[in-house]
């Protein structure tokens, strides 16, 4: 490929913006010498990262797999109620304020609860990062499935097919886009389901780590477990952007390449 | 006309919110024939092509199709609770192609094949093969040979709309319904699709029902051509196409070709506006004392 093709222009444009922001920082720092108890400088997370990694790592690992657990429950969950709610008006209907209700609730108020029910620690984190993940998925699952054209389901129909034969060969690709969008959606969310619940009640965990780095004003230390959350964001929105892109090529039309979800 | 194959019989057809789609309506058409629904628009054609489709349920009178009722006027809930797919096979296409795009055209053609018996249980046992063969030689007598590995999206509004008509016709019907299929195109992509399907029904030989604008088009390919009257819409005329086939562009330039196309067009404007003595369209307000479909 060409070194210069738009595509890596715009590549290298990204690294340089990424790099070019923390040597702003750096810069800035030194320049009106502010506290590290107020920001720290980015080569002192750096080191912070560097030498307190062995501390960091368990508590590194907790957080993804308390993410990762309770994105996946949240999926799992919100595609069966989006199947069932998206593939039938009345269901749509009967189950709409109950869903915008659920929804309303702000996630940080259930954490107590959770607490209260299964005691402090990674139950309570999972349960949270499932629940806010959850309603993204259900809402675009339904409206997906919604979206099925009139015409192609007149087409189907006349042949005798069953409703599950267009729920199975049309309705559920077509959904598959809107899946897809709000898994990018449901993964950060789940992050933030973790750590807030981490924060609140745990003893593990870079939640747990945060809290208690910002309650010794280790500001460095807080920075370090950001910087940690951030990396792993970015990393698992990766991997949903990649596994979309092999699914539903197809709705982004960019070449014949695209791979083939029915076979 | 002893054994129609398709037939309605005062078939009344009033839509939930109150509009009178179809008032009595009767309309006979036998095995094999090729039938152009025309009239202005709004006059419940692609209504009637529904109601024989299964689609639709008449708010009363019947729909016959092979001696088997399609759906009992009134007959409870359940929309499109229809018995008559299972017995005959119908193929339709719409004025949009709606080609799913993660599908190939020849997926895309051979769908029905997934779908209607009997070739639905062969479909299980892997006759995969053979099924993407049967829709490649369709597609190469819709001139789009080569094209079946494409995407939807890398062919054009009338390749796809070829392949559309491949769709309809791949499991065989006995019933071809076609809604305004080629109102999207341009008039030379048009012309050239009325010969195409011409060729496909001339071997196949399904009954054809074909709802268009066009009365060219209804004129270069029905035996027959019921024309409608403005909403609510009834028969108002029934007239016989005698041009021979295959059809041709010099036949559709012919004297004869212009006059039959006139008079229709003739007859249609005067569906426009009713002539005095005709009941009047009915507005939202008036009460109507048929009971609604859904």
């Amino acid at each position: 490929m060409n070194p210069l093709s738009p595509q890596a222009r715009q590549r290298l444009l990204s690294a340089a913006a990424l790099i070019g922001f923390f040597l702003m920082w750096e810069l800035i720092c030194r320049a009106t010498s502010v506290s590290d108890l107020v920001l720290p400088r980015p080569t002192q997370i750096a080191h912070v990262l560097w030498t307190k990694w062995p501390l960091l790592w368990p508590h590194t690992v907790q957080t993804l797999y308390t993410t990762i657990a309770g994105f996946a429950l949240g999926v799992g969950l919100g595609i069966v109620i989006g199947v069932i709610i998206g593939s039938s008006k009345f269901a749509y209907d009967v189950a709409y304020p109950l869903l915008v209700g659920f929804s309303g609730i702000p996630k940080v108020a259930v954490v107590p609860l959770f607490v209260v029910w299964f005691g402090a620690g990674t139950v309570p984190a999972v349960l949270t990062s499932m629940v806010i993940s959850i309603f993204p998925v259900v809402v675009n699952v339904a409206t997906g499935l919604a979206n099925t054209e009139p015409e192609l389901e007149d087409v189907l129909r006349v042949l005798g097919a069953k409703k599950l034969d267009i729920l199975w060969n049309v309705s559920l690709p077509r959904a598959l886009p809107y899946l897809f969008a709000s898994l990018k959606i449901a993964i950060t969310l789940a992050f933030v389901g973790t750590v807030l619940s981490e924060t609140v009640a745990a003893n593990k965990g870079i939640g747990n780590v945060m809290i208690i780095a910002s309650g010794n004003f280790d500001v460095p230390m807080v920075f370090a477990g950001l910087v940690i959350l951030a990396v792993m964001g970015v990393m698992l929105y990766a991997v949903s952007a990649f596994v979309e892109g092999r699914l539903t090529g197809w709705s982004q039309r960019k070449d014949a390449s695209a791979s083939v979800v029915m076979a | 006309m002893a054994d129609p194959f398709i037939e309605l019989s005062e078939v009344t057809l009033q839509y939930g919110g109150g509009t009178l789609a179809l008032a009595q309506t009767d309309l006979r058409i036998p095995q094999g024939d090729f039938v152009a629904l025309v009239g202005p628009s709004g006059c419940g054609k692609s209504t009637i092509l529904k109601l024989v489709g299964g689609l639709l349920k008449p708010s009363s009178g019947a729909v016959v199709v092979a001696k088997r009722e399609v759906a009992m006027a009134g007959s409870g809930a359940g929309a499109g609770a229809v018995g008559v797919t299972a017995k005959v096979r119908i193929g339709l296409a719409f004025q949009n192609p709606t080609m799913l795009p993660w599908l190939t055209i020849r997926e895309n053609v051979m769908i029905p094949l997934k779908i209607v018996e009997p070739f639905r249980k062969d479909w299980a046992r892997k006759k995969k093969g053979e099924f993407a063969e049967r829709a490649d030689a369709l597609l190469a007598q819709v001139g789009l040979q080569g094209f079946g590995d494409k995407r939807p999206w890398q062919l054009s509004g009338g390749m796809l709309q070829r392949a559309s008509l491949c769709r309809a016709l791949v499991h065989e019907p006995q019933l071809l319904l076609l809604d305004e299929p080629f109102g999207a195109l341009d008039q030379f992509t048009r012309e050239e699709l009325w010969d195409v399907l011409q060729t496909l029904w001339m071997k196949q030989r399904p009954t054809v029902l074909l709802v268009t604008h066009d009365l060219r088009e209804s004129a270069y390919l029905a035996n027959r051509i019921a024309v409608m009257s403005a909403r609510p819409g009834r028969i108002l005329e029934e007239r016989e196409v005698a041009f021979a086939r295959p059809r041709t562009l010099e036949t559709s330039y012919s004297p004869a070709f212009a006059t039959l196309v006139q008079q229709l067009r003739m007859r249609i404007a005067h569906a426009r506006t009713p002539a005095q003595g005709d009941a009047p369209e009915p507005v939202g307000s008036t009460p109507v004392p048929v009971k609604a479909a859904a």
